[in-house]
């Protein structure tokens, strides 16, 4: 079975044709021709390697009626993914061999982006004891990537252990970064909005200060450390410290922290309730410019959907958390590429080539993602129409949930189709499945 | 909430005086006869509280109690009710800011009231002074007395002293216009056909 | 006005003035009156919509409502659909349906009547959302200022306490400011919110420092548990530190008032001589808060042009 993709621009760059065989790139050339291929029209549309996400929280198993694997795997299908990570933080916690390999199964079985998922550290996510690491990294599911998120590895103690630990298994703590002492009740960014809404403060330093201890100890240790959710200038400041020290640690941002502010919390509507909180201009400014510097290296959604009930309510009781697959592209063209401040190919690495092989995932195999577009590379990859703008509207959202802080917001680009081993799981807008 | 004035009616066509700042005088000094001949007791001495509405009764009722002493050469009462809390068309018109009620020292327990505006219109604003003065004392008896009565009653409710008869149509707007607060005397009429 | 009243900064100069002037006139007409009770909300429904208990604040919305003739709902947390976890939400549509025209809302959390705003077609009043504003509280307060001092421009009023938390703090700095007092903050900086300097208002760690320069001494409440969190190290320090005793009120010029919102602590930020001292309005701000209210229900229900 083959597809010839015609007069696509990859990377932005001169128009060629695609030619996809047996789930991967046969050729990349003017001109193509092949008979009986299928031929998917992608004039003036923008070729890039299948997006993959290193924070997605799909609630399956526990909370379907917010989200399930086959929601979430639609809705970062229409995204442009082709990988997700799918969060431990679900009920049961995903801090054994068989609930990992439950979350893994769902995903081959919905077929529409590799659901990888994340194993915990910390059994129950309690920040107690160690999960059992070795058993999730040897399952089906191939775990690499190891995270209580939601809760920070707070015992420094328990943090160098789970570094060292998972040496062994190639793999990587992804730290949810927060001082728990400092958060205690804490509502959003702790600042002048903070002050006079009287919502209780979330102090930078919370997340500044733990990623200091943690990349002092993933140094004293020579482990590998991931900082999910980078939100304030203070901490890309530190992570350029770091690196410039080489320190093996690598950090993501997400796309609403790339965008929105704390202002988003005057009128206390929930939806813009989020941990870490959105922060201030200057904090976006220096997310901005750390992704563009490589200090952050990806994008990661931390899509978190939240039933109705959990979102349209007062602001204290609503759960933290916004939708972001389908719209993590569009954020990153609009707050990154019509910035100037990265290219097309800029985009690739922070949004698949970099989060792919933080995940190891960047293997050889056709079950790779984040390979570049090149012949004999698996054939993961979307197609964009970057002129293309819409507003955002939850109620077309493939999410089970619809808490979208973009709601009525413009956004540039749409992702017209999405390929995952040469299969199409979107085409002209639509998912496949 | 928007603060409405009760005269703005926001009709464009130019208004047209019916009575002049010499006709006004000349009506309120026939109303204060008239006041005098109907209240006064043997002795000359109308025993009277002129009772003015805000805003434009107010001063209404001090000239008319200055008029009626300077002609029966005995000093008359006058105090103003505010009657907004007990309008029954909050709803529309809006809410303005409250105006003071001041009666005089003695009150008006078993004394004779003489209820002052400017305009007679629907007789609503007067129904709700009736219900504020019942709040503050129980009046001998109460009268009425307007500069202007321009007809359509809603209630039944008639002036007992009446400046200027004016029949008009319901889509016409009358205004009074006091020195004391206007900066000149008139009554103008605006809109519709005369 | 606004449709609702949220927090103090919907309120604006001539809005603010005219609520106290409105409050005045009320005061004044139903002084020495048998019958305190105006028709001007006959038919108007007032809810009380209480997530928190405040028998305080309840009873003078209360009075204020049925002294304007409307008829008032209490809907209080306890033993209603509320406890039985009825969301906010399906709360406010049901109230909705039921026709009424405002609702008086108290809850632990911040920004909860602004929510509740976007669910109703009636007003909102705020009275009392979490840590962040409590309006009327702050309205009675001007309007006791102005009762006593004569004026609220250049009247220099200290607010001492627990502002981090306080709800009464945030409302009176707003609305002194709006209406051209100058506020001063004292409190140990643990009780003063990180962002505080973007307030219109100073802020000062000494108390005897401010009190000679003060026209307005208004003292918030301080709960003893906050020392549990390390906001003091004692009740006994705070007290020594920036409680208002009989010592301290002799800083004080001769025409300054003591103020406090209630309910004190007497011996934690207030002694009880001060508190009973000639100085005190306390008494007097719970007497000023329905007139207040009153004047809050009528220009927000009376009516808006055109509808
Ligand atoms: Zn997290």
């Amino acid at each position: 079975m083959s597809t010839l993709i015609t007069g696509a621009r990859p990377y932005g760059e001169d128009a060629a044709d695609i030619l996809v065989e047996d789930g991967r790139i046969a050729a990349i050339g003017a001109s193509l021709s092949v008979p009986g291929a299928d031929v998917v029209d992608a004039a003036g549309l923008v070729a890039l390697p299948g997006l993959v996400d290193l924070h997605t929280h799909l609630r399956e198993p526990g909370r379907e009626d917010a989200e399930t694997v086959e929601t979430g795997s639609r809705a970062a299908a229409l995204g442009g993914y082709t990988a997700v990570h799918a969060m431990a933080n679900t009920d049961p916690v995903a801090d054994t061999a068989g609930v990992v390999e439950q979350v893994w199964r769902l995903g081959q079985e919905a077929g529409l982006v590799d659901v990888v998922p994340v194993g915990a550290v910390t059994v129950g996510l309690r920040g107690e004891r160690l999960a059992e690491l070795g058993a999730m990294a040897d399952s089906a599911a191939r775990v690499r990537v190891f995270s209580d998120d939601g809760h920070c590895v707070a015992d420094p103690a328990l943090m160098r252990r789970a570094l060292e630990y998972v040496k062994a298994l190639d793999g990587v703590v992804a730290q949810h970064a927060e001082e728990p002492r400092l958060t205690v009740g804490a509502q959003m960014h702790e600042g002048d909005r903070s002050a006079r809404l009287g919502l209780t403060g979330w102090p930078a330093a919370a997340e500044e200060a733990i990623i200091a201890r943690d990349v002092l100890l993933a140094d004293h240790v020579g482990a590998r450390l991931h900082v999910c959710h980078v939100s304030t200038a203070g901490s890309v400041e530190i992570l350029r410290w770091a690196k410039s020290r080489g320190v093996q640690v690598t950090a993501e941002v997400t796309p609403h922290h790339l965008l929105l502010t704390d202002e988003c919390a005057e009128g206390y509507d929930p939806v813009f309730k989020v941990n870490p909180p959105l922060r201030t201009d200057a904090d976006v400014e220096a997310l901005r410019a750390g992704l563009a510097e490589g200090v952050i290296d990806a994008v990661a959604t931390d899509h978190a959907p939240h039933a109705v009930e959990d979102k349209e309510t007062e602001w204290a009781h609503a759960r933290p958390g916004m939708l972001g697959l389908e719209q993590a592209l569009s954020v990153v063209v609009a707050t990154m590429l019509e910035t100037g401040r990265l290219d097309w190919r800029g985009v690739a690495d922070r949004m698949s080539t970099r989060p792919a092989a933080i995940g190891r995932l960047d293997g050889r195999g056709l079950e790779a993602h984040g390979r570049p577009l090149a012949p004999g590379e698996p054939a993961n990859l979307l197609l964009l129409d970057p002129g293309a703008r819409a507003v955002v509207d939850p109620a077309a959202l493939a999410s089970r949930s619809r808490n979208s802080p973009y709601a009525g917001r413009e956004l540039p680009g749409r992702v017209v189709a999405t390929f995952l081993r040469g299969v199409p799981t979107v085409l002209d807008g639509k998912a496949q499945k | 909430m928007a603060r409405t004035t009760e005269h703005a009616h926001g009709d464009a066509a130019s208004p047209s005086a019916v009575l002049s700042a010499a006709d006004v005088t000349r009506v309120v000094d026939r109303m204060a006869h008239q006041l005098i001949e109907k209240c006064a007791g043997d002795d000359g001495r109308a025993d009277v509280v002129l009772v003015g509405i805000p805003t434009r009764g107010a001063p209404l009722a001090r000239r008319l109690a200055a008029r009626v002493e300077a002609f029966s050469g005995f000093p008359v009462d006058v105090g103003t009710v505010d009657i907004t809390l007990y309008r029954d068309d909050l709803r529309m018109r809006g809410v303005r800011a409250l105006e003071e009620t001041v009666l005089p020292e003695g009150g008006i327990d078993g004394r004779l009231v003489v209820l002052v505006d400017d305009v007679l219109y629907s007789g609503r604003s007067v129904r709700a002074a009736l219900d504020a003065l019942r709040d503050l004392g129980r009046p001998r008896a109460v009268q009425l007395a307007v500069l202007v009565d321009r007809g359509h009653r809603e209630l039944p409710i008639r002036a007992d002293y009446v400046g200027k008869n004016l029949p008009t149509s319901r889509s016409q707007s009358v205004r009074v216009r006091l020195a004391e607060v206007d900066g000149e005397d008139a009554v103008l009429v605006t809109g519709g056909e005369q | 006005m606004k449709r609702h009243l949220l927090e103090a900064a919907d309120l604006d100069r001539a809005d603010a003035t005219l609520v106290l002037d409105t409050a005045a006139q009320i005061d004044a007409a139903l002084a020495g009156r048998e019958v305190k009770k105006l028709p001007t909300l006959r038919g108007r429904t007032v809810v009380n919509l209480f997530y928190e208990d405040s028998t305080r604040t309840r009873i003078s919305f209360e009075l204020a409502a049925k002294r304007l003739s409307a008829d008032v709902i209490n809907f209080s947390a306890k033993g209603s659909s509320v406890s039985k976890g009825e969301s906010l939400k399906d709360t406010a549509l049901t109230l909705e349906a039921m026709g009424s025209d405002a609702i008086v809302v108290r809850h632990s959390a911040s920004g909860a009547p602004h929510r509740l705003a976007n669910w109703v077609r009636g007003s909102v009043v705020n009275a009392g959302d979490g840590t962040h504003e409590h309006p009327t509280q702050a309205l009675l307060d001007a309007y006791t200022i102005r009762h006593r001092l004569g004026r609220l421009e250049g009247v220099r009023v200290a607010v001492v306490g627990d502002v981090l938390h306080s709800r009464v703090a945030r409302s009176n700095v707003r609305l002194l400011h709006t209406l051209g007092a100058e506020v001063t903050l004292v409190a140990p900086p643990t009780l003063l919110p990180v962002g505080v300097g973007s307030w219109p208002a100073e802020v000062s760690y000494d108390l005897d420092a401010v009190l000679p320069k003060a026209d307005v001494v208004m003292m918030l409440r301080v709960q003893a548990e906050r020392m549990n969190a390390s906001y003091f190290p004692s009740a006994r320090e705070y007290s020594r530190r920036y409680g208002l005793d009989a010592h301290r009120m002799g800083a004080l010029g001769d025409d300054a008032i003591v103020m406090h919102p209630g309910p004190m602590n007497r011996g934690m930020e207030i002694a009880a001589e001060v508190a009973d001292s000639v100085r005190s309005t306390i008494v007097e701000q719970v007497g000023n808060g329905v007139s207040v209210r009153m004047a809050v229900l009528y220009l927000l229900l009376g009516g808006r042009a055109g509808e």
